[in-house]
């Protein structure tokens, strides 16, 4: 059961306190920026990726 | 031998035709005929990934609901002590967070196509204002779930709320209040625009990219044809 847990547990510790970044009078949550980075990618890939596309149909 | 034509069973018998029924159903009839609300085909400028984020927006918010009636059904201790509760608390709280990973690159997409063009205002201002709507009921949400983390969260708010004036009609201290807002009247309102949201682009259609002048530019005046 141990090493189920180890294995589908995060791959980084989450239990500490959050990590910050500080830019002047900014501030945000390393979390944070790691999403809207994912975010980012994931709308410049969307926007290049085809789906569906068929090649009878014009 | 005579031969009688079917009549529509949506045309009103002309005796009926001034009745306010007969009027509301052949306008909704009109500008919703059943090929446009269930269409079999999509334009072909469809085939990118962009498209896609509407859909799982939505599909996201079904697992919202879903969970947040099952969580509203079983109640606080069950969602904090039973394993199978914290399971489906998880699961709210990540559809929600998939939800709006979802709506916003669909909001970056839409914005970028200038999907308000070729008559669309209505479904581009119903879904920023469902947009706006969702973020109070994520708000809500993080205050209403009996725990310390809603507690800190609830005093921090209550000094930004104040400082807008609406402290006294929406006071995030009072649990009872948020969570009603949370389960009842947000959820509504997110639902009734959705809904109206889907209907205006059934009604209206994807917005097609910007069309190519006589110059080989882009155009934002004129539409490829759909």
């Amino acid at each position: 059961m141990t090493a189920v847990m180890a294995l589908v547990g995060a791959l980084i510790n989450l239990g500490g306190p959050g990590h910050y970044l500080h830019w002047g009078f900014l501030q945000i949550s390393l979390a944070n920026v790691i999403v809207i980075i994912v975010m980012v990618l994931t709308f410049v890939a969307a926007v290049f990726i085809p789906v569906h596309r068929r090649k009878d149909r014009s | 031998m005579t031969t009688t034509t079917p009549r529509d069973p949506a045309a009103p018998l002309p005796e009926d035709a001034d009745q306010w029924t007969a009027k509301a159903r052949g306008a909704l009839l009109e500008r919703l005929p059943a090929e446009k609300l269930l269409p079999d085909r999509q334009p072909a400028y469809l085939s990118s990934a962009i498209y896609l984020f509407g859909a799982l927006t939505l599909a996201a918010l079904v697992i919202v609901m879903a969970t947040g009636g099952v969580l509203a059904l079983e109640g606080p201790t069950w969602w904090h002590v039973s394993s199978t509760g914290l399971f489906v608390n998880s699961l709210h709280l990540w559809s929600v967070e998939a939800m709006f990973f979802f709506m916003v690159i669909h909001l970056w997409g839409k914005f970028f196509m200038a999907a308000w063009r070729g008559n669309r205002q209505l479904t581009w201002m119903t879904g920023a204002v469902t947009f706006a709507t969702s973020i109070g009921a994520a708000f809500t949400g993080y205050v209403s779930q009996t725990n310390f983390d809603s507690q800190w969260i609830s005093t921090q708010a209550k000094d930004g709320i104040n400082s807008t004036g609406i402290g006294a009609f929406f006071n995030v201290l009072n649990f009872g209040q948020m969570l009603m807002w949370h389960i009842v009247l947000l959820p509504l309102v997110v639902g009734l625009l959705t809904g109206l949201h889907l209907l205006m682009v059934r009604r209206r259609g994807i917005v097609p990219p910007f069309a190519l002048d006589a110059n080989g530019k882009v155009s934002r005046d004129v539409e490829v044809e759909q």
